[in-house]
């Protein structure tokens, strides 16, 4: 049952891609909708009998092919089945599919389908290897395989110059982070003989306190491998310094946007840590780091999310935000926390991008917000399931009666950083508490701007406004559904009083951590807090938006370089650009031209020739090619040899 | 085991086609079309046979097999050959490719029978190099294969052949030059050019290290390693498609096959001793050329670097002397053969067409070319060592044994990936995305069927083996073990010696 629903992804993608020609556009859609809905129901089936009415733990590998032996070294394409596997493939193939069926609506009219829904299923496959994997090495072809389908759906439209510029971006920034992961899986190998998860993870605690010479230095062996894969998780899910890739990534078609930079593989690097958590609950070093990291672009992303005026952007840095949230929430110790955050972010970002892409849509293919305004009155479903998604996103609710997917779970965060009593917690509670102020502010910001007011469109294109077609509204629904029912219903078994049944041996913590207990103990205030956040951050918005809609231009006056920094998004892209990018190409010109062609070849070959050709320019004039040259040179050589041997072999051994 | 001289029948019979080429009379098209296809249909056959090897061959020993032996020049120069756990793939990957050079030739124009031979004979020099169990027969073989590449340069070549050519003459003269040397010598102290028999002889220390120095002269040429690299570029740029096809598959091939024969198993302390001379010449290949690849303006240019750039894992991997990085060494060698040969393919395809390798002249290649925008996407990704492409067991066995070795060295090295994706999705970019507003490809067609008849095999292979290498990995490692067994050995007794003495 699991390799179909791994691999059904996988016969979608060939089929829509190689013989898309023979079954048409609207049949290639069909077919891996259809391809999708069936894993998704397995997989629901799948968490329901793993996770949520297992009577024991339940671990379960399943191997599927022999791929790298060598020495001690062997790795099997294997799945491996646990609670944290089919919530992952639960998010995955759930959210996946209603991509894919939304994306029959949104991407009729382009001449590529057949190439769109094969992608989106390739992605799908990738994704599913990544979560159900057994071993280092096929988590690094799902991680590398996400990454190269989100290159092609980024790039999708090739003809735009911008696309394929932020589609490369993509790619090598994630390999930025890569180079961290793949180089902790040769520690891993190297400190462990193995990179399978049951060894790995088996052994870990043997390592504790061990070190070995890396780089000349003899440091913590779990911390470093802990470091090093992190990266590799800083890369995926677009973290504070390796993030620059994920605005641009909103290039690609929206749908993309909802599935890859949203809801499924920005979150890879969040599943890595909880998957590593054997290892990264061995390290204080690491768990710190990871901690800070998170909370630092929670608070980062969520400034800027502040004032972009593209719509799919501030969902973009808000994603960026949320992100870190999750890593906050690792660092601390509380991977189920993390994992529930994951799992609702995915429903009701999801619904925010394919929201905005129904506006986009109606608005023939307008982002920019300043354009938009008023649109309440023609789009009021699509206002409703945006409505939805703000407040899951922004956590409304009442503590202690009910509330919205991200009230359970963004709370948490912030309460789990409170209750932790460290250093980093009390960081990560003040830069998720202001956070989630942002939040509020910018996501209400984004819906008094696009749906209030009046409107700023031309006439022109407000003519063309319409709602969408159900075959785009229906997944909305669904998703909505998620937003406003994932968190009542699943806490208790991702954080609640089920949560250790629930989580069973697919999250490891040690005897010290007690995490999720503190944070139901913490006080009222800060129960309250987050809540209270949101109601200032909408407040804040009514007034900047519908109140007094020129308050934002005079503020932005007023504070002209605050403003263009975040506008500006810290000019991480300019920084990266001076430093890295320019001294590379400038590097590469300079060792072809000075290294390559006057220091090697002018004292080399050019040289010698030069030389040559000066000297047989008198000894006699050549006119012929040096290939005869050559052959000649290699006829007196062999000559000279067989005359030798012929000599010392008649004298010698015979 | 059959019990027919079947190595020397697949290294021979692309000679017999020559003979066929040569009782071909006339110049007419009829005359033409009879060459290309005895030329065809004599690698094929050599292909088909040279499976055989594949099937018959034993993983599970490091002998020699398929041996064949016969006195030869006096006695002390044998006509040995045979072939083991290293060398068979070789064998094997040379007589693959060559129906491919064969077919990508169709449309040469000039001197075709003369052009066919040079592969033909060609082909047999190669195969020879492989299986040549006597050091001389091994020099015959290497530095005579030297010959056709340079008549296909400099005769079908294109407008700086002249250059490239004695580029390349003034490198591997002094490396042949000194080999030729080093074979003397070893034959003066083992008394023999037997390999099987020099692989048991313990060379004086002192000799080791001049003896290994003379070999890396040629070998690190052949490679190429960093700084002797520069004539790859020119010679690729000017060589007709094919040429580059055996010289980045085969020929470059030669020399990590030279390190893992002679270097490694004959001269181990040298080898010992020069390790981390070999690892910086690798690491400094790998990021150096990558960084000039990003700024390359011409496509084979680029690829030349690129290769250049992945030999350096090769030779990373194989001084790591572990099995993880001789192993990875080897399979990148295979890999980067199908992957490099497959590029240059890509490039031949379209400069058919248009007769420029600039990349500038192209752009949205993709909106009349789909097929041939996803051959190129796949050999790209194998190129950046994308997980599921050959191009990443390679790498990633080869990074491996690094990080045992030196975990700088490692590290360095790791970031090469990171240019690699740089230069090789830059580049895919140009080529084949955008608008295609250049006058000149409004017209271009895709893929003919028999560009997709030689390329399809490759895109086969090239994910076939990145998902499943077994049938690579479990043939070398019994060859590679053993050659780590010995050569440990080998420091072993020459530690215990220096002990000895110094009691």
């Amino acid at each position: 049952m699991y390799s179909i629903i791994v691999f059904l992804p996988l016969l979608g993608a060939l089929i829509a891609g190689f013989f898309g020609r023979w079954i048409g556009a609207r049949g290639a859609g069909i077919l891996t909708s259809a391809f999708l809905a069936v894993s998704a129901v397995l997989s629901i089936w799948a968490l329901y009998s793993v996770g949520l009415n297992a009577h024991e733990p339940h671990m379960e590998r399943i191997e599927v092919l022999r791929w790298v032996t060598s020495g001690a070294l062997d790795v099997y394409w294997a799945l491996r089945i646990d609670t944290l596997t089919v919530v992952m493939l639960v998010v995955v193939t759930f959210v996946s599919g209603l991509v894919h069926i939304y994306s029959i609506g949104y991407m009729s009219h382009d001449p590529h389908q057949q190439r769109f829904f094969s992608y989106l299923s390739l992605f799908t496959f990738a994704m599913l290897m990544l979560v159900t994997s057994d071993n280092f090495l096929q988590l690094f072809f799902g991680w590398e395989g996400v990454g190269l389908a989100s290159y092609l759906l980024i790039g999708f439209w090739y003809k735009k110059p911008s696309a394929c510029a932020a589609a490369i971006k993509a790619f090598i920034v994630n390999r930025v982070g890569d180079f961290g992961f793949a180089l902790g899986i040769f520690a891993i190998f190297f400190v462990f003989g193995a990179i399978d998860f049951n060894t790995v993870f088996g052994t870990a605690s043997e390592q504790v306190g061990q070190t070995f010479n890396f780089l000349g230095y003899e440091v913590d062996v779990l911390t470093t491998i802990c470091l090093l894969l992190f990266m590799g998780a800083m890369g995926k899910s677009a973290q504070f310094f390796l993030h620059t890739w994920l605005p641009d990534a909103m290039e690609g078609p929206t749908p993309v946007s909802a599935l890859i930079h949203a809801a499924t593989m920005v979150t890879a690097g969040v599943f890595l840590v909880a998957r590593c958590s054997p290892l990264f609950e061995l390290s204080e070093t690491a768990l710190w780091v990871v901690t800070i990291v998170g909370a630092t672009t929670a608070f980062f992303a969520a400034t800027v999310g502040l004032v972009q005026n593209d719509i799919k952007r501030v969902i973009a840095y808000s994603t960026c935000s949320q992100l870190g949230y999750m890593f906050a929430a690792l660092g601390l110790g509380a991977y189920g926390v993390a994992i529930f955050h994951l799992f609702t972010h995915a429903f009701f970002k999801a619904l925010l991008f394919l929201g905005s892409g129904s506006v986009i849509h109606a608005m023939s293919d307008e982002q920019d917000m300043r354009k938009m305004g008023g649109l309440f009155p023609h789009l009021k479903i699509t206002w409703a399931m945006m409505l939805i998604g703000t407040i899951a996103l922004t956590g409304v609710g009442i503590p202690g009666l009910f509330g919205t997917a991200g009230f359970y779970s963004k709370d948490a965060i912030i309460e789990a950083s409170y209750a932790a009593h460290s250093g980093a917690g009390s960081f990560a509670f003040w830069m998720t508490v202001l956070a989630a102020l942002m939040t509020s502010f910018y996501s209400w910001r984004l819906m008094f701007m696009t749906f209030h007011g009046k409107s700023r469109a031309s006439k022109e294109v407000m003519s063309h406004v319409h709602e969408s077609p159900n075959v785009m509204l229906v997944p909305l629904y669904l998703l909505a559904a998620g937003a406003l029912l994932a968190g009542i219903v699943f806490a208790p078994y991702f954080i609640g009083h089920d949560e250790t049944h629930f989580w069973a041996s697919s999250l490891f913590r040690s005897e010290s951590n007690h995490i999720v207990h503190d944070m139901h103990e913490v006080p009222l205030w800060v129960k309250w807090s987050a809540t209270v956040m949101m109601l200032v951050g909408f407040v804040l918005a009514w007034v900047m938006y519908i109140r007094n809609p020129a308050l934002p231009k005079r503020l932005a006056e007023q504070h002209v370089l605050l403003y263009r920094f975040l506008l500006n998004k810290w000019y991480f892209d300019e920084i990266y650009d001076f430093l890295l990018v320019r001294p590379a190409k400038w590097l590469g010109r300079f060792l072809w031209k000075k290294g390559d062609g006057w220091l090697i070849d002018g004292f080399g070959p050019d040289g010698v020739a030069a030389r040559v050709i000066d000297v047989t320019n008198r000894v006699v004039k050549l006119q012929t090619g040096y290939v005869f040259h050559y052959a000649f040179v290699m006829l007196i050589g062999v000559a000279a040899l067989i005359t030798y041997f012929m000599f010392s072999g008649i004298g010698g051994t015979h | 085991m059959t019990d027919w001289p079947i190595l020397s029948v697949v290294t021979f019979l692309p000679l017999l086609g020559t003979l066929f080429i040569f009782a071909i009379r006339g110049e007419d098209e009829i005359a033409l079309r009879n060459t290309r296809f005895v030329a065809l249909w004599t690698t094929v056959i050599t292909f088909v046979l040279s499976l055989l090897v594949w099937v018959n061959f034993d993983p599970n020993t490091s002998d020699f097999q398929f041996v064949e032996q016969g006195d030869w020049l006096g006695g002390a120069i044998n006509y040995h050959m045979g072939v083991d756990g290293i060398s068979m793939l070789f064998v094997i990957l040379t007589t693959f490719l060559m129906p491919g050079c064969i077919l990508a030739s169709w449309r040469v124009k000039s001197r075709v029978k003369e052009y066919m031979i040079a592969f033909l004979v060609l082909e047999t020099l190669m195969v020879g190099v492989f299986c040549a169990l006597d050091l001389v027969l091994f020099y015959l073989f290497f530095e005579g294969g030297l010959i056709p590449m340079f008549l296909i340069i400099g005769v079908w070549g294109g407008a700086r052949r002249v250059y490239a050519s004695f580029k390349f003459f003034l490198y591997t003269l002094l490396g042949s030059v000194l080999m030729l040397l080093a074979i003397m010598a070893m034959y003066l102290d083992a008394g023999t050019t037997d390999i099987p028999t020099l692989l048991t002889h313990a060379f004086p220390a002192g000799w080791q290290t001049w003896l290994f120095l003379a070999f890396f002269a040629s070998f690190a040429v052949k490679m190429p390693m960093w700084p002797v690299h520069t004539w790859l570029p020119d010679a690729h740029v000017e060589a007709p498609t094919a040429g580059s096809v055996v010289l980045a598959a085969i020929l470059l091939k030669m020399g990590g096959y030279g390190f893992l024969r002679f270097s490694l198993p004959m001269f181990p302390l040298a080898t010992d001793f020069f390790t981390p001379m070999i690892f910086a010449l690798s690491v400094v290949a790998i990021i150096y050329t990558s960084l000039v690849a990003l700024m390359q303006e011409d496509m084979k240019k680029l690829i030349a670097y690129s290769s250049v750039a992945h030999m350096g894992f090769v030779t990373l991997g194989i001084f790591t002397l572990t099995v993880q990085g001789i192993q990875g060494g080897i399979f990148q060698m295979l890999s980067h053969g199908i992957v490099s040969a497959a590029l240059f393919l890509c490039v031949g395809v379209v400069y058919d067409r248009m007769h420029t390798r600039e990349i500038a002249a192209y752009g949205g290649l993709v909106n009349r070319m789909p097929i041939y925008a996803f051959t190129f996407m796949v050999f790209t990704l194998a190129n950046v060592g994308l997980p599921g492409t050959s191009g990443f067991v390679g790498e990633f066995l080869a990074l491996v044994g690094a990080f045992k070795a030196n975990t700088w060295v490692a590290l360095v090295a790791t970031g090469g990936v990171v240019l690699s994706a740089a230069y090789a999705l830059w580049l895919y970019r140009r080529v084949i995305f955008g608008e295609l507003d250049k006058d000149s490809l409004k017209s271009i067609t895709d893929m003919s069927g028999r560009e997709i008849a030689v390329l399809a095999p490759l895109i086969a292979l090239t994910i076939l083996f990145g998902i499943y290498p077994a049938p690579i990995l479990d043939v070398t490692a019994a060859s590679v073990d053993n050659l780590i067994a010995d050569y440990k050995s080998a420091l072993a007794a020459a530690e215990a010696a220096i002990n000895v003495a110094s009691h």
